[in-house]
């Protein structure tokens, strides 16, 4: 997994609310035995329309999104194929949960804005939409013009994007703990 | 202290924790299926670690399989690859796999609990996330990506950060005509797609005690619809009378069932949110937008758009609101999936359609959950009724509720599904999707526009 610290990026408007697993990507997309072939099906649908703002996206890493943002399938292949559709960090008013396991567990930063933060900054990108925001995982922070916003992320989540290392090297060095729980078990 | 039922199955299942850090959850049982299961095998080959306990791991073959006889030679190239790896990957592993030729293959939340792997107070997941499915038995089950199978694969554990037990009560009793399914759209279209994320959903009531253990797993099913992690109903009889005399239950049942009946929420317990519907209120249900949130009753119209949510719904779905849907032609009539593919389902469905047709020009599909309901519905004799009436009548498998695998509409086409979305392009590209019980879905089949099978009265 790629690190994630800091990220300086223009914003791809996508502000609707539940957007889903389905439209992310496509179940017919997901014939994949790999992670290959996703940035294709990335919201193939709504890409078919020219003036999408999806197909304006040029090198921007983040996704401005409404509430409730990858409600649905537990499907993982929707955060692969963000990444692979070059974004990094989503940013909307909420998230569905296994969407946001998925998302942190594979260095897409999803950050969550409170009501006031995420529609001063739909506003502010409409009237300016070359607008960049800054967003520093480690200060838990997005800043865009003189605008600062706090976010939530857990701590564990947070160290291992800062570290880019995934979460089962922790699991697997539980081997004592999950051992003993297995002889307990076993016992009962 | 007083403890919720969601509380005293996750603290049975705590291996360790630590300040700052997830929970390490043990998991009982893990259900693996070939469409969210390759990568994760691949990171454990890559890693050189060995599958921690085949034994708690099961699998099928359903999202991509063919719903046509033929097996494996019918299946797209693509999907053919997923299928087979999988059964590998089983064979290298020592896994148990229910593939095409298992007299137990279908939907891995319909096959499961057939099969008696589903246990009251045990942790249940999948790469799935209808998952939520087996709370119905008063499992805490929940749906995961492809990086948590690998994490259960390598440790039979997963890091989880501890949801809040939500109380879904359901007073009253079911009026005639209304089932599981329209329990559980009124209560989305109460609480919302999101209403339920960061909890874990109990239902309980005089509603959900009267529900069958399949109108239960209906109830759970679409609890991942409001957004919440899993679905769970407190075991009673029926749950131990449906487990009874299945092969994968404990070798000591008896001592099994006096464990179970501790699994109740205390008195006194408290829940982080609660909601009561009057279940006695609620009307056969069907959506009219893109999330399983937006429905009516039946006979009420769609409501005027209130937000560009719900505008572009029903621009998407080409509806007017003010109007019910009632009497509106569709083109597919969609029966079966992990939310409503099993016997009762089915029963339900061919109370209505008997000695009936399905009107010219509608394609309708039964689809049975699994082997072991096609063969219990066709020892009924309702695939003569399905028949009969002009449906077709197909091999088990997800088939048209997420159309991966050639079973889907055509673009504009209206369907009307017993499955659980109705998501934009889920049942095929351009296609659009009303969510039904299967009451509802037969009845709009035989009217080849959207009916109310209260108004058909029942022949059997």
């Amino acid at each position: 997994m790629k690190p994630f610290s800091t990220l300086t990026s223009r914003l791809i408007p996508l502000v609707r609310d539940d957007i889903d697993t389905d439209q992310i990507i496509p179940a017919r997309y997901l014939t994949v035995t790999d992670r290959s072939g996703l940035a294709e099906g990335l919201f193939s649908a709504w890409r078919e329309d020219p003036a999408s703002p999806l197909n304006a996206q040029g090198c921007a890493e983040v996704l401005l999104a409404g509430a409730n943002f990858g409600c649905g399938s537990s499907r993982e292949h929707a955060p692969w194929a963000l990444i692979a559709g070059g974004y990094r960090c989503v940013i909307a008013r909420s998230f569905a949960d296994i969407f946001q396991g998925n998302a942190l567990r594979n260095g897409l930063l999803p950050v969550a804005l409170t009501a006031p933060d995420h529609e001063a900054l739909v506003t502010e990108l409409e009237s300016n939409p070359a607008l960049e925001v800054h967003v520093d995982l480690s200060g838990r922070r997005v800043t865009w013009g003189d605008r600062e916003a706090s976010f939530e992320v857990d701590d564990f989540a947070r160290e291992c994007l800062l570290d880019g290392v995934d979460s089962l090297g922790y699991l697997l060095a539980r081997e004592e703990q999950i051992r003993a729980y297995e002889e307990r078990l076993g016992a009962s | 202290m007083p403890k919720t039922l969601f509380d005293k199955v996750w603290d049975a299942h705590v291996v360790h924790e630590q300040a700052g850090r997830p929970t390490v959850l043990y998991i009982d049982l893990h259900l693996i299926h070939e469409v969210t299961s390759p990568q994760a095998f691949a990171g454990l080959e890559e890693r050189g670690i060995p599958v921690r306990r085949p034994e708690r791991t099961m699998a099928t073959m359903d999202h991509s399989t063919p719903t046509k006889k033929g097996g494996l030679e019918v299946v797209a190239p693509a999907g053919r690859a997923q299928l087979e790896m999988l059964a590998r990957r089983c064979e290298e592993h020592g896994i148990e796999i229910h593939d095409l030729d298992s007299r137990h293959n279908g939907i891995v939340h319909v096959v499961a609990p057939e099969l008696g792997r589903t246990h009251p107070g045990a942790t249940v997941v999948c790469g799935d996330s209808h998952t939520s499915t087996h709370g119905a038995f008063g499992a805490l089950a929940f749906g995961i990506g492809t990086s948590e199978v690998e994490h259960v694969l390598a440790t039979q554990c997963l890091l989880q950060n501890r949801p809040k037990p939500f109380e879904v009560r359901f007073d009253g009793a079911l009026a005639p005509g209304v089932s599981a399914k329209d329990l559980v759209l009124a209560l989305i279209a109460e609480i919302g797609v999101g209403g339920g994320t960061g909890h874990v959903l109990e239902y309980t009531g005089e509603a959900v005690r009267g529900l069958s253990m399949e109108g239960r797993m209906t109830l759970c099913n679409m609890s991942i619809e409001a957004g919440a992690r899993a679905g769970m109903v407190a075991p009673d009889e029926k749950t131990f009378a449906y487990l009874a005399g299945r092969p994968g239950v404990p070798e000591d049942f008896a001592g099994a069932v006096e464990r179970w009946r501790g699994l109740r929420t205390d008195e006194g317990a408290t829940y982080a949110k609660r909601v009561t519907l009057d279940a006695s209120k609620i009307a056969p249900r069907i959506t009219w937008g893109t999330t399983p949130a937006m429905g009516v009753a039946i006979d009420e119209p769609i409501p005027a758009p209130d937000s560009d949510t719900s505008r572009r719904a029903l621009d998407y779905m080409q509806l007017e609101s003010g109007k019910p849907l009632l009497g509106h032609p569709v083109n597919v009539v969609f029966i079966g999936s992990c939310t409503n593919g099993r016997l009762e389902d089915l029963r339900s469905a061919a109370n209505v359609l008997d000695g009936r047709q399905v009107a010219d020009g509608v394609r309708a599909l039964v689809v049975p959950g699994s082997r072991a309901v096609k063969r219990a519905a066709e020892a009924e004799g309702l695939h003569h009724i399905f028949e009969r009436a002009g449906a077709e009548w197909r091999e088990p498998g997800c088939s048209m509720c997420l159309a991966m695998n050639g079973d889907q509409l055509e673009p504009g086409q209206l369907a009307v599904s017993t499955s659980n979305r109705n998501f934009e392009g889920r049942q095929g590209p351009k296609g659009r999707t009303l969510l039904v019980s299967p009451a509802t879905a037969a009845a709009s089949a035989v009217g080849g526009a959207v009916s109310d099978a209260r108004t058909f009265g029942s022949r059997a």
